[in-house]
């Protein structure tokens, strides 16, 4: 049954992959299990006013989502569910990639880094070059 | 010995200079190539002209030469200044086994810790996506290589840009690039002067990586505008590596705003927004020249060194 909603997809269009990113940070951060009510409160705060609040249903959406690829775990709280990352495999690979990352030149060498680090003076020519300030991609 | 042996020590110097226009000018596949191959046999050629120029002086030590059955009367006596030029030789090709070693173990050691690291992180699927707020990506070399994306990366691209910057990694696994980096590397780890070519290389598979994904997700400016955000993304968030940065900002300070001087994410950016680079044949042509002649001039010198001692090997009289 489609749905009711005016603006079914918010402008610009935000990919999945992103959004559920957004959702496991704010979880991670919070350090406790949370209600789809407060992701989508702390995700509004997150995001300001530039970008459009993401319905109710889209975070419960996203959760459940996350829930069934297992990178969250969820128990009955009342009527709805609250979600906690799982014990953070994630985590753990991060901070153990970060580690490896800073201890030896010979770790980073051998990792195809996307972007080195930039200098103040290849900040600005980057700017000028991309025209734009790097905010207009594609 | 003849004048071939000097030549192999010379060339690396001539070559040099001309690694980073190189890199600038040839398409980056065919850059890669030959800066690597390039820098490989230089540096072996350079490293065997050092053995044999220590070589012929050892060979004219009495003991040794008794105890190769050599004639010193047809070796002949080295000069003072034969001594010295052998003396330093030997010194140079001691540093440089001994730097050439301490490299080899540490790059062993972090491609091993890449691999590990790729085998044992979450999940089945080549791309995995980390909870860290800083923007970073990078390929984890391995079997299967894996590509590491950051939350904080992801949230500073759009869909089209996520695109661009895995089929940027994909390329990285795909091509073996840390293998064109590690043997440059190598190559200037046995001989410093070769630096610039390694850094050459290191530059060259970045853009390969970004030629390759231009061509799959069809689209150069798109490219060039994920690297600019992802860049600027890094640098936003990224205040634990701020040394190095710091560093270069003092050295390159100094210098007139110039794409020669920038860092290699302008010049990335700069080339995606210029035309294709062309296929440079003649240019190509030239360097090959250049390498091949270090070579042939480096067996020749092992050839001559190779004709005097069994010349000189008094085993034939008995």
């Amino acid at each position: 049954m489609p749905h009711a909603d005016p603006q079914p997809q918010p402008q610009p269009r935000r990919g999945a992959g992103e959004l559920e990113a957004a959702v496991l940070s704010v979880l991670w951060q919070a350090g406790r299990a949370l209600s789809p009510g407060e992701v989508q409160r702390a995700l509004t705060v997150r995001s300001g006013a530039r970008a459009p609040e993401l319905s109710y249903s889209t975070v419960v959406t996203i959760l459940s989502r996350l829930h069934a690829k297992k990178a969250l775990d969820r128990r009955r709280d009342g009527r709805a569910f609250r979600y906690a990352p799982v014990a953070d495999e994630a985590g753990l690979a991060a901070r153990r990639l970060a580690a490896m990352l800073d201890k030896e030149p010979d770790r980073q060498a051998v990792l195809s880094r996307f972007v080195a680090d930039l200098t103040g003076s290849d900040e600005q020519l980057l700017r000028s070059l991309l025209g734009d300030g790097g905010q207009g991609a594609g | 010995m003849s004048l071939a042996v000097y030549l192999p020590l010379v060339l690396p110097v001539l070559f040099a200079p001309f690694a980073g226009p190189l890199a600038a000018r040839l398409d980056p596949r065919h850059a890669t190539w030959l800066l690597a191959v390039a820098a490989v046999v230089l540096a072996g050629c350079s490293t065997l002209a050092l053995g044999l120029l220590a070589a012929a002086a050892v060979v004219r030590i009495p003991p040794i030469a008794s105890l190769g059955h050599w004639s010193l009367a047809v070796l002949g006596r080295d000069t003072a200044a034969g001594l010295a030029v052998a003396l330093l030789a030997g010194v140079l090709l001691g540093g440089a086994v001994l730097t050439v070693s301490g490299f080899a173990i540490r790059r062993c050691r972090a491609l091993a810790g890449a691999y590990r690291e790729a085998k044992c992180l979450p999940g089945s699927g080549q791309t995995v996506v980390v909870p860290d707020e800083a923007a970073d990506a990078y390929a984890l070399p391995g079997r299967p290589g894996r590509i590491v994306v950051t939350a904080g990366m992801l949230a500073a691209l759009d869909e089209p840009g996520r695109a661009a910057l895995l089929a940027h990694e994909q390329a990285h696994l795909a091509g073996f690039h840390y293998l064109f980096t590690t043997a440059a590397r190598l190559a200037a780890t046995a001989n410093p002067l070769l630096c610039p070519a390694a850094r050459a290389v290191e530059y060259t598979v970045e853009r390969w990586a970004d030629e390759r994904a231009a061509k799959v997700v069809g689209d150069r400016r798109l490219v060039a505008h994920t690297i600019g955000r992802a860049a600027l993304a890094a640098k936003a968030n990224r205040p634990r590596r701020a040394i190095p940065a710091a560093l270069g900002a003092v050295f390159s300070g100094a210098r007139v705003l110039a794409h020669a001087s920038a860092g290699p994410v302008p010049r990335r950016v700069a080339a995606l927004l210029a035309p294709p680079p062309p296929r440079r044949m003649v240019l190509l042509a030239a360097v090959v020249a250049l390498v091949a002649l270090a070579g042939i001039c480096a067996l020749e010198a092992a050839n001559d060194l190779q004709d005097l001692l069994s010349l000189a090997n008094t085993r034939h009289y008995h």
